[in-house]
């Protein structure tokens, strides 16, 4: 348990550094694009004259020195203070807390999906490496992941919400409906059918050869040869021995798919009109809007560092080596 | 008789069939028309300010036109080409200085005060005049407003203004809201702006940000039997895919402001139960402009300005960019401009073979490669339209030896980069034309203006004699003589063209059958839906 407290708290300090280089250079980044919150502005409302435009950059602060606006930035987020909006002038934290539960929600059943089944067909292909099953499994998940998730996203709203007309189309759930309680549950889950599995399918085609490639080295080894001549069941070598030993490059794969999901979200959002995290950073982006970019960059940041987080603390129990080495210190 | 029933009744069906696929409104069935239902709308944008006296903006009137009504509505068939909302007549003194609007009794705000005249004097002084896009240049010389009694509005102006352009502009700029809800607070960031409050046929009831607007029915609304609709839903949807798919899964009837690509109306128009009407956008034309950065050398050469007008296939652009769903230009005002329009101007046809030789006179050879010069062209991102016209563009100029080198960027960069760093040779810009040549038109091609203003002459162009018409035109009180202005505007545009009017556009709207009284006047997607019902 001590060693889970000590990863714990190793990883909020050195969390710090981190969140401030991803400040700063979302910062840059956005500074560096040609055209500002205002030059947007105006551009969406058709135009207005110069002294519009000089007065919003005014109100906005735009008129100030780079580095008194990244000082600004960064001393109120210091304060835990995510600042203001500009292109939807509100609070940036009520806007992430609106739009974080739709992602959480779309990311985490896309995850555990993907994971859930991309392991267990992972296993099916690994069992027997270079059998038919193994290529046709290798086959179909590579086909998968050379599929870009909108046209997939896109494909998929053609067949079974346009054609068949058993999901909605997009939204995240009946417009006005007045839905509450199980009733609204069930409708947010028929919403989410068609992006989960557009987000899903290709993760999982990651995770299948992930888990098939570890097992096919696992194979190999001296143990698995020691098992199955000590007459052990094909099955629980499978399992016990080959599968468990593979695990843990997937372990590791998960924290790093759970970043790539919200870049991933993006798209998928956007196609099935989600009002999600992904689409709000697109929107900060086309607006210029830098509080809110930084904002969601920063949550987005932390989450991915407590993901990696937990995904340490699995690793530590699926594998004791893990951090052992701090015992002493 | 025997004979003529059949036939009568085949004309009709024709009739009818016609009606359906052209798609022309269904006047017939608007005595008919049902009350009730809700009618679910694409949106693709959530404006953050949605009040339209403020902004008036298409994205904006898209939503708010239905809560907030303006002293008129643009018409087919009305009077001056306007039906009265809020005010039922106008009038202009004889030395332009004032006009007097009266106004509608009896008309109540969503929150049950009464609308009187004073609401008028403060949206025109507090609002239009000073905060509004387009109102500062409409009312610029707004004085006061005089309220004799609580339904006569006297607008004094300074300088005389014509009643023309204050006509012209009144659908867009007269938004009126509630004083007693704005007067002592900060009106921009007054939470009305966002939670409406009007006098319209719709009450907006519920935003729910990413998802949707609920408006439901104005009960005590002044038009009788109005509105017929109990709700209407936009519903956001931000992928240009999303509105097809969603039309054709009848989750929404309605997707206006070409929502649905035009590739793909070919086929949806096909789809059982679905219109697609190109009607109801006369008054917001779009117009394909390329704008001219006059610094080169180059471009300020008259005759390289006609090789390029030359150059450019116009048939092509529309038959190919817009399959069909536009028109060839021949200057700056549009065909759907009648009260304008002058098509005596000089035109350019498409002849390269012209084209070269007057870029061969104007000193331009072209060299061992071919090229006679290079120029760097940026294309709006603001329509898919835009950025195709810039690579067909690329190949027409290419055509007659001159090099032009795309630069595409998004839609704030593009907008610094043109109209605020002039760093372009050529542009392509998407300018509205707005009922009258001087609220968004005269300002593409008048010199004076400062850098930073989106869709304004920023390609340092000056003339003279068009400044002179231009300033005349904006004290000419009598039509007639103000009217005839434009036309000389048009002819010195045309002439010595400032910039190049390639072919203008209006939107598409796709609808399913069962949705009636539809694009019945011509700025039906930004007016209030009054009459728009549902068929069950």
């Amino acid at each position: 348990m001590n060693r889970a407290i000590r990863l714990i708290r190793r990883r909020a300090i050195s969390s710090i550094p981190v969140l401030l280089i991803v400040v700063v250079l979302t910062f840059l980044l956005l500074e560096s694009a040609s055209g500002d919150a205002v030059d947007a502005y105006l551009l969406s409302i058709g135009g207005g004259d110069a002294t519009v435009a000089q007065s919003l950059r005014q109100a906005y602060g735009l008129d100030q020195s780079m580095f008194a606006r990244l000082w600004l930035y960064v001393s109120s987020l210091a304060r835990f203070d995510l600042g203001w909006s500009v292109a939807f002038g509100r609070p940036v934290i009520d806007l992430i807390l609106e739009r974080l539960p739709n992602t959480l929600l779309l990311m985490g059943s896309a995850t555990a999906l993907s994971f859930g089944f991309g392991s267990a067909l992972g296993i099916v292909a690994g069992s027997k490496p270079e059998s038919v099953r193994d290529r046709a499994l290798s086959t179909g998940s590579l086909i998968l992941y050379a599929i870009p998730s909108f046209w997939l996203g896109l494909v998929l709203s053609i067949i079974f919400a346009v054609q068949l007309r058993w999901l909605p189309t997009s939204g995240i759930e009946t417009i006005a409906s007045g839905k509450t309680g199980l009733a609204r549950a069930m409708d947010i889950a028929r919403h989410l059918v068609l992006p989960v599995a557009a987000l899903a399918l290709i993760y999982m085609a990651l995770f299948l050869r992930v888990m098939r490639s570890g097992m096919a080295e696992v194979w190999t080894l001296d143990f698995v040869l020691f098992a199955r001549s000590k007459g052990l069941s094909r099955f629980r070598v499978v399992l016990h021995h080959v599968a468990r030993n593979a695990l843990l490059p997937l372990v590791t794969m998960l924290g790093l798919q759970s970043a790539a999901m919200l870049g991933g979200s993006v798209v998928i959002e956007s196609i099935f009109a989600i009002p999600g995290f992904g689409r709000l950073a697109q929107e900060a982006v086309g607006g210029r809007d830098a509080p809110l970019l930084m904002g969601i960059i920063v949550v987005s940041a932390v989450l991915v560092i407590c993901v990696n987080l937990i995904i340490d603390l699995v690793y530590a129990a699926l594998d004791p080596r893990v951090g052992a080495s701090e015992r002493g210190t | 008789m025997t004979i003529a029933n059949p036939s009568r009744r085949t004309l009709l069906q024709a009739g009818g069939l016609l009606l359906a696929s052209t798609a022309l409104p269904t006047f017939t069935l608007a005595q008919a028309a049902p009350a009730g239902g809700r009618l679910v709308v694409a949106a693709d944008s959530e404006p953050k300010n949605l009040n339209p006296a403020i902004v008036a903006s298409n994205g904006v009137f898209f939503i708010a036109s239905k809560v907030v009504e303006p002293l008129a509505e643009a018409s087919f068939d009305g009077k001056d080409g306007l039906a009265p909302r809020l005010a039922t007549s106008w009038e202009g003194s004889a030395d332009g200085k004032s006009v007097t609007f009266k106004l509608r009794e009896g008309v109540k705000w969503h929150d049950g005060k009464p609308f009187t005249s004073a609401d008028v004097a403060y949206s025109a002084l507090a609002i239009w005049k000073p905060l509004q896009n387009l109102g500062r240049l409409v009312f610029a010389n707004l004085e006061t407003v005089e309220t004799p009694d609580a339904t006569t509005a006297v607008f004094k102006f300074s300088k005389p203004t014509p009643l023309q352009l204050i006509r012209n502009a009144l659908p867009v700029v007269s938004s009126v809201v509630p004083k007693h809800l704005y007067e002592g607070t900060d009106i921009a960031t007054n939470p009305a702006n966002v939670k409406l409050v009007g006098t319209g046929p719709f009450k907006l009831t519920e935003y729910k940000p990413g998802e949707y607007y609920r408006l439901t029915r104005n009960a005590d609304y002044w038009g009788k039997g109005e509105p017929k609709l109990d709700e209407i839903i936009f519903r956001v949807l931000p992928d240009r895919a999303g509105a097809g798919a969603a039309l054709e899964a009848e989750e929404i009837q309605l997707a206006a402001f070409s929502a649905v690509p035009l590739t793909d109306l070919a086929r949806i128009s096909k789809v059982p139960g679905i219109k697609v009407i190109s009607k109801g956008y006369e008054a917001l034309t779009y117009q394909l402009v390329v704008e001219i950065n006059h610094r080169r050398k180059e471009l300020a050469d008259v005759k390289v300005r006609q090789a390029i007008a030359h150059a450019i296939d116009r048939k092509f652009v529309v038959d190919t960019i817009f399959l069909g769903y536009a028109a060839a230009s021949t200057g700056p005002v549009p065909k759907n401009a009648p009260e304008f329009y002058d098509a005596s101007v000089p035109t350019y046809a498409f002849d390269t073979a012209k084209a070269n030789a007057l870029l061969d006179e104007a000193g331009y050879k072209k060299g061992a490669n071919g090229t006679r010069f290079s120029l760097k062209l940026r294309p709006a991102p603001y329509f898919n339209e835009t950025k195709q016209f810039g690579d067909y563009l690329r190949q027409a100029l290419a055509a007659v030896g001159i090099d032009a080198q795309l630069v595409n960027a998004d839609a704030a960069a593009h907008q610094k980069a043109v109209y605020t760093d002039h760093d372009f040779d050529l542009a392509i810009g998407p300018p509205v034309f707005r009922g009258d040549p001087a609220i968004s038109t005269t300002i593409l091609v008048q010199s004076g203006i400062p850098a930073g203003v989106p869709f304004s002459n920023q390609g340092g162009y000056e003339n003279k004699e068009l400044d002179g018409i231009i300033a005349k035109a904006s004290e000419t009180i009598d039509t007639a003589a103000r009217t005839e202005l434009y036309k000389q505007f048009q002819k010195v545009v045309a002439t010595d063209l400032p910039l190049i009017n390639v072919a203008e556009w209006g939107f598409i709207t796709v609808a399913r059958d069962t949705v009636q009284n539809v694009s019945n006047n011509p700025r039906w997607a930004v007016s209030n839906w009054s009459d728009t019902a549902l068929k069950s």
